[in-house]
């Protein structure tokens, strides 16, 4: 079911990392302010827009599912919330290395657009143990459904912290003017941003492969035992 | 704040990008175990099928 086109995606994957990574070290520019340290950029970035974009197509897998009633869809979100939030620790972490490298500080409280991320990411946690706190599979999914559609409808509200950021300590990389990025580094930010884009694709299918397979067994298992007790 | 010597921001760099490594290994190798006790009583499914 899930398999389909694994095999090229993550070939497709590893050769779009690779590319990516090459372009990182040996084609973009060291930037003119910040020197070697910008390199985590190319990582740092495209990890939180995937991230942010994981939650948010999480909520839009959530909304098939109410409207369905297919809990395929309650899986698909939960693993898409799952993933983001994995590539949300990433993005805390990465960010906190790049703020010491290039502030002085492992975190600024007064900046806008780490602390929305944070509440953002903080929010998700919440989301297990709604979850799990729920036994009735029924129930769990209709709850973690609402809760994936409400928290990722303030997801957004992160990206406009960004562009309400009063104070430019934290740089703007997307605008309608194109940013500031020169033509390598940007070329090599949107490789980036399509690697991990790629890799989040792939990691997602193969968690649902992995729980749909794990779902037939269980299933299987029921069956046997089933005939077992009908055959004594 | 003036920009980092090589040596000392190769320090960051490489700590950023080694957090990220970590967390897809570490993810892909949670998954590959599941993957692996499935296979495994899957074989145990079909070996006590086979038996009856």
């Amino acid at each position: 079911m899930y398999s389909k086109g694994f095999r090229p995606l993550a070939a497709a994957t590893v050769v779009s990392l690779a590319t990516a990574m090459a372009l990182v070290f040996f084609y973009a520019p060291l930037d003119a302010d910040q020197g070697f340290v910008q390199k985590i950029f190319y990582i740092h970035v495209p990890m939180a827009i995937v991230a942010l974009g994981g939650w948010i197509a999480g909520g839009v897998m959530a909304i098939q599912h109410l409207r369905t009633g297919d809990r395929s869809w309650d899986m698909r979100s939960y693993v898409a919330i799952h993933l983001s939030v994995i590539l949300g620790l990433g993005v805390l972490v990465t960010g906190s290395i790049w703020a010491r490298a290039s502030w002085g500080h492992w975190w600024v409280w007064d900046e806008p657009v780490l602390v929305s991320f944070l509440v953002v990411f903080l929010l998700y946690c919440v989301y297990y143990p709604l979850r799990f706190s729920i036994e009735d599979p029924e129930r769990q999914g209709r709850y973690a459904s609402v809760f994936a559609i409400a928290a990722g409808a303030f997801v957004p509200l992160n990206f406009i912290a960004v562009r309400l950021a009063q104070s430019y300590t934290h740089p703007r990389v997307l605008s309608q003017t194109g940013g500031d990025l020169p033509g390598e580094m940007r070329l090599t930010f949107l490789a980036c941003l399509l690697a991990m884009t790629l890799l989040w694709i792939t990691l997602w299918k193969l968690e649902l492969i992995a729980k749909h397979a794990s779902m037939q067994v269980k299933r299987l298992k029921r069956k046997l035992s089933e005939r077992e007790a009908v055959a004594a | 704040m003036p920009a980092l010597p090589l040596d000392e921001a190769g320090k960051y760099v490489a700590g950023a990008y080694v957090v990220f490594l970590t967390l897809i290994v570490v993810y892909v190798a949670i998954i590959g175990a599941k993957i692996a006790r499935i296979e495994r009583d899957l074989a145990e499914l079909t070996e006590e099928d086979d038996a009856r």
